[in-house]
């Protein structure tokens, strides 16, 4: 430390400056520039993102970010629930389309594909699902924006259907893909969380359109961009499927 | 050459001290120009929000992407100053004790613009201050937490007041620390000497002044 406070302190000679006109100008210009550089770093600051080894960097701090939140999970620590008098009125209606685009999905002739590694890819219907134990829970929807809100879902716990299925809980990775375009993935500890459910119904009632019908994932430990609605497919795999925000930048585990 | 001076040998600002400060003053920058992106997208306050061009991260998952990972610098560098501030006794000398007649004193002194300044030596009101702003440090360390993890930390997020109170102690805590660096910005602009003592650790003396202040 003292050989530093050597390294950056001047000689004393080049202090001992006799007009003190010329320091106090020196002082301001200083000053000056010292602002102009804070100011020039905060003004800046909007495009600092776009440079790609910034891009880079805070992409693999992000991915670093997944395994702390894989280890801070805890497979069997519940999610808070609430009373019934706690649901907010007018749950929300949230995607990355406006509520004119909802998709309407025919329930009749709806079936969920299954897809990796799984040994029974039969699809299921949605009378065939509903044969299955059912669970319910109210829960805090937490959205990476920053609101929340608390609803009523209930639906095939997901690790019941999983094993109904056959599927390697082994495996890494659980993707779903969706009737709105929509694709998520989830990470296998969190799949098999009791309280991560095939939601089919809201606050109990099939689950009208703009909240996912015929099938949403309610995973109460993740934020809600990972709930995806209207599934489709869903696929367990060890290869990294990604999903429509994840790959734009939004960190991947999400988790809660 | 002249023989060092006793002054000279102990610098008013130890160097952990200075690294941790500017180090803190970039990973702020960071967690508050992000932070107020982040707010953006879901503002608290009806419909106020802060102007696009202060923020940092562009959109909100770029602005998520600085703020988690500011985060690690932020309480890295923090439990660097912490410890090292508490082990050695540099947070105990300075910022100790805080005795309310003081701080009424000088607090009266400062509005007067009667009181001196010493370098490396804190008035009652600066003393309190930076205790308090300290705690409010902790405070939005915790509160960011609870907002994290209200699932993993759900019993940190029920202290908060739950996760959307947790979000309004987030905010307040942000108002108060860029309040508190408005505050010492404007400080260090009336009394520029004490900026070079943060970074070389001592005053720098120009022409008359060393006779002032041998």
């Amino acid at each position: 430390m003292k050989i530093l406070d050597r390294f950056l302190r001047p000689s004393r000679s080049d202090l001992a400056v006799p007009d003190t006109h010329l320091v106090q100008a020196d002082r301001r210009l200083l000053l000056r520039g010292g602002l102009v550089a804070a100011g020039s770093l905060a003004l800046g600051g909007c495009d600092i993102s776009d440079n790609p080894q910034v891009e880079s960097t805070l992409g693999a701090i992000s991915r670093l970010n997944d395994r702390v939140q894989a280890a801070l999970f805890g497979s069997t620590r519940l999610a808070p629930t609430f009373d019934v008098s706690d649901i907010t009125p007018d749950f929300p209606f949230n995607a990355y389309y406006p509520a004119s685009k909802i998709r309407v999905i025919d329930g009749a002739t709806w079936k969920l594909e299954l897809a990796g590694l799984v040994s029974d890819k039969t699809p299921w219907t949605l009378d065939r699902l509903r044969t299955l134990p059912q669970e319910a829970q109210i829960t805090r929807h937490v959205c990476v924006e920053g609101w929340s809100a608390i609803g009523q879902w209930s639906g095939v716990p997901f690790r019941t259907f999983l094993e109904h299925i056959g599927a390697d809980t082994t495996a890494r990775y659980v993707g779903f893909t969706c009737g709105d375009d929509y694709w998520t993935s989830i990470d296998m500890p969190s799949a098999l969380h009791p309280q991560t459910i095939l939601a089919l119904d809201y606050a109990g009632a099939p689950l009208p359109p703009k909240y996912g019908f015929p099938v949403k994932l309610r995973i109460p430990t993740k934020l809600g961009f990972k709930n995806p609605k209207h599934i489709m497919a869903i696929t367990v795999t060890n290869d990294y499927p990604g999903g429509y925000w994840e790959d734009q930048g939004y960190n991947w585990f999400s988790g809660i | 050459m002249h023989p060092p001076s006793p002054r000279a040998a102990r610098p008013i600002h130890p160097l952990v001290v200075r690294i941790t400060h500017w180090v803190n003053a970039l990973a702020m920058l960071i967690m508050i120009a992000s932070g107020w992106r982040i707010y953006n997208a879901s503002p608290i306050f009806g419909e106020w929000s802060f102007p696009k061009a202060i923020t940092l991260g562009g959109w909100l998952g770029g602005a998520l992407q600085w703020h988690f990972a500011g985060m690690w610098l932020l309480v890295a560098n923090g439990l660097v100053y912490l410890t090292y501030g508490l082990a050695s006794g540099h947070l105990r000398r300075r910022l100790l004790p805080l005795r309310p007649r003081e701080i009424g004193r000088d607090f009266v002194a400062a509005l007067t613009f009667r009181l001196p300044h010493d370098p490396g030596v804190y008035n009652a009101v600066q003393r309190l201050l930076y205790v308090v702003v300290l705690l409010v440090g902790i405070v939005i360390v915790l509160s960011g937490l609870a907002i994290w993890k209200p699932v993993q930390f759900a019993p940190l997020t029920a202290v908060m007041g739950g996760y959307d109170t947790a979000r309004i102690v987030h905010f307040l805590a942000m108002a108060g620390i860029v309040s508190f660096v408005a505050v010492h910005l404007a400080l260090v602009l009336l009394v520029p000497k004490t900026l070079p003592t943060m970074i070389i650790g001592r005053e720098i003396h120009f022409g008359h002044d060393r006779a002032v202040k041998p």
